[in-house]
């Protein structure tokens, strides 16, 4: 079954119409890049897929489910601001994701947690942007969903934190499971994405494989983007 | 050694070609033990299907066989890592030739200079 299914989906803020008929699917075991530069859409796809936001035409379905309850389950969502409460010490934190969802993985939050020197004590407001980042990812990254949706996870952090975090993504792979990254930041994904979707002011310019791209063109996804994309 | 990838080819044969060159070269022995898909998708940073595909194609080639509950190990046949050595030196003479007849050097001309910078290269005790 697939992990994620849109069919004709629009979505219109009054005149502006943000996603334009957008359709694809999405296996699963697959980590996918949704790119495009600013305003193209990403944001509003994902706050659709989970449920934050209706379309205005168009349907989908997350593994097999029309969003509702149970899809909300089986998405684990990192916001493109860090919307957790800055005067919650990582503990907390973990009892929050605790209370809210099933499949938190406590444990398993607490060795990344570990690994990197981050104390249950510390407050959200004790610690650097890229910290902060770290830590949301890690929540979300715990959870056992079907589909992860990341957006813009290593927008504001320096590279070695952006290292971290890809590794992450890669270390928690899940045969069963799909994970979205949507980013600009493309020389940095790419090698940890099977596909990409290119999107330009809200509909889909086309999906392919990475190798697909490198192999038929010739360069790398970030060189095509800088060609599709050229202002 | 770290793994480096280039551009403007697919990230699968870049992984077969340092695979290739661990074995060669003896990084990765004869009949050894390879990690877990993941843990070298991982090590390399890139997609754990990605990686995947390395090693099938590898499979494919028979240069790593794998034992499906024991893991993945390199080749113990000796003669195909030879042929696999031989192979590489050759596309490695293609592309120096290639240079060679760029910078207007002549075959026999290229054998000459060859032969003098072997001497002074073993001179030099490198």
């Amino acid at each position: 079954m697939n992990i994620l299914e849109c069919k004709g989906l629009t979505k219109r803020y009054g005149a502006i119409t943000a996603l334009d008929k957008v359709s694809f699917t999405l296996e699963p075991g697959r980590i996918v890049g949704l790119l495009g530069p600013n305003g193209s859409g990403k944001t509003t796809l994902i706050k659709i897929t989970n449920g934050l936001l209706v379309p205005t035409e168009g349907q989908l379905w997350i593994n097999g489910q029309a969003p509702g309850k149970e899809s909300h389950a089986m998405v684990s969502y990192l916001p493109e601001r860090t919307s957790l409460p800055l005067w919650m010490t990582v503990k907390q934190l973990q009892d929050f994701y605790e209370d809210f969802y099933a499949d938190f993985q406590r444990q398993r939050s607490s060795e990344m947690l570990d690994r990197l020197e981050i104390s249950p004590k510390q407050r959200m407001r004790q610690m650097s942007k890229g910290t902060r980042e770290k830590v949301q990812l890690i929540l979300a990254m715990s959870r056992q969903a079907k589909l992860y949706l990341l957006d813009e996870p290593i927008g504001g952090v320096d590279p070695a934190a952006r290292d971290y975090i890809l590794d992450t993504i890669i270390r928690n792979y899940n045969p069963e499971a799909s994970v979205i990254i949507s980013t600009h930041l493309i020389a940095d994904v790419e090698k940890v994405l099977d596909e990409v979707i290119f999107i330009d002011r809200g509909q889909i310019l086309f999906q392919s494989t990475v190798d697909a791209i490198r192999e038929e063109k010739g360069m790398s996804v970030d060189a095509l983007f800088r060609e599709v994309y050229k202002c | 050694m770290a793994w480096q990838f280039r551009n403007d080819t697919p990230i699968y044969t870049q992984l077969i070609a340092q695979i290739q060159q661990r074995i060669v070269s003896g990084t990765l022995l004869p009949g050894e033990r390879l990690p877990s898909v993941r843990d070298l998708a991982t090590e390399a940073g890139v997609n754990p299907n990605t990686m995947q595909r390395a090693m099938m194609e590898m499979e494919r080639e028979e240069l790593v066989r794998s034992q499906r509950t024991a893991g993945r190990f390199v080749t113990e046949d000796e003669e195909r890592i030879q042929r696999l050595r031989e192979s590489m030196a050759r596309q490695r003479v293609k592309e120096f030739l290639e240079g060679m007849h760029l910078l207007g050097f002549q075959e026999d001309e290229i054998v000459t200079f060859v032969q003098k910078e072997g001497e002074n290269h073993e001179h030099s005790g490198v």
